[in-house]
């Protein structure tokens, strides 16, 4: 069963189902990635942590995770302070799903899982995002992660 | 460890965020730190907020969680660590009553103070109240140098500078 009530292709409006959560500008950076390559860049609420201190950072998280209605949040850093508020509010919030190290070819299949749970979407990014790092050269790796 | 020169402590910060990006990337990459001591009496008896910090913590770095007394008594061993090392605390009270009784205790990292009732912006991210102020101002008396930085690409602002809203 689907949780999902966005759209797109068939002109109706997506709906926010995820939270960007990132240092500096790299939630509203990464989104803005998203909305140009498929323009489902409002399934995803970027938020920032720019000035604000541990406490407030909890607050914004909870008041978004209300505000949106979404309960997946995507951060950028294992250690940063998002994380660890994101941890916090998973406390009391068991239905928050963390993903953390969020990179764009993760966001850019959550957004296109509009068949599944957010939960079952979340997992399926975090391995999209995974296995989407790989080093190209001439001793390296080769190919996969493109989108 | 014989013919390996202990290497002190390379920073003690203030941070109301604690273990963050900041501080485990922007400064442990640079300083190479191995180790972080995190200073707090809420959080060295609390195994739920450990267990959070140490997630943020990557592999290969150790942290160790005090209370200020543990911290004193054991600072001696952190000071014998071939590693280098960060010592946080999460506000300028705790670090003050570190300072009192920690010699080694020459210079203070304001790294993050954020907005919160009863305080005033002296920076993009410090934020005092005048009893703050007036600690501070306490330390720099006895000694102790005190400098705001948030990382270490950006320049190290005197204490006189940031209290008289001069730090840019």
């Amino acid at each position: 069963m689907s949780d999902s009530a966005e759209a797109g292709s068939d002109g109706t409006a997506l709906v926010a189902r995820a939270l960007v959560a990132g240092h500096g500008e790299f939630a509203v950076g990464i989104v803005s990635a998203v909305e140009q390559i498929t323009g489902r860049g409002a399934v995803l609420v970027p938020l920032t942590n720019r000035g604000l201190g541990a406490d407030e950072i909890v607050r914004t998280l909870r008041d978004a995770i209300t505000s949106v209605g979404a309960h997946v949040i995507f951060t950028d850093l294992p250690a940063g302070s998002w994380t660890i508020a994101a941890r916090r509010v998973q406390r009391d919030r068991p239905d928050v799903v963390v993903v953390t190290g969020a990179n764009l070819p993760a966001l850019l299949d959550f957004v296109f899982q509009t068949h599944c749970t957010s939960d079952e979407a979340a997992r399926h990014a975090a391995d999209k995002g995974r296995g989407a790092i790989v080093v190209l050269g001439n001793s390296g790796g080769s190919g996969g992660g493109a989108d | 460890m014989e013919g390996v020169a202990a290497v002190p402590i390379e920073l003690f910060r203030i941070d109301d965020r604690l273990i963050h990006g900041q501080v485990v990337v922007g400064w442990g990459q640079p300083l190479d730190i191995g180790f972080i001591v995190l200073v707090d009496d809420d959080v060295a008896t609390s195994d739920w907020e450990q267990e959070l910090y140490r997630l943020g913590v990557p592999p290969g770095m150790a942290v160790h969680f005090d209370t200020v007394a543990q911290a004193v008594e054991r600072f001696a061993s952190y000071r014998d660590d071939r590693r280098a090392g960060i010592l946080l605390t999460k506000d300028i009270e705790t670090m003050q009553r570190l300072s009192v009784q920690l010699a080694e205790l020459r210079c203070i990292n304001l790294g993050g103070l954020h907005y919160s009732a009863g305080r005033v912006q002296k920076l993009r991210y410090v934020f005092l109240t005048g009893d703050e102020e007036r600690v501070l101002r306490d330390l720099a008396g006895r000694g102790v140098a005190v400098t705001a930085q948030d990382v270490p690409a950006a320049r190290p602002v005197p204490l006189d500078a940031l209290l008289a809203g001069r730090g840019g």
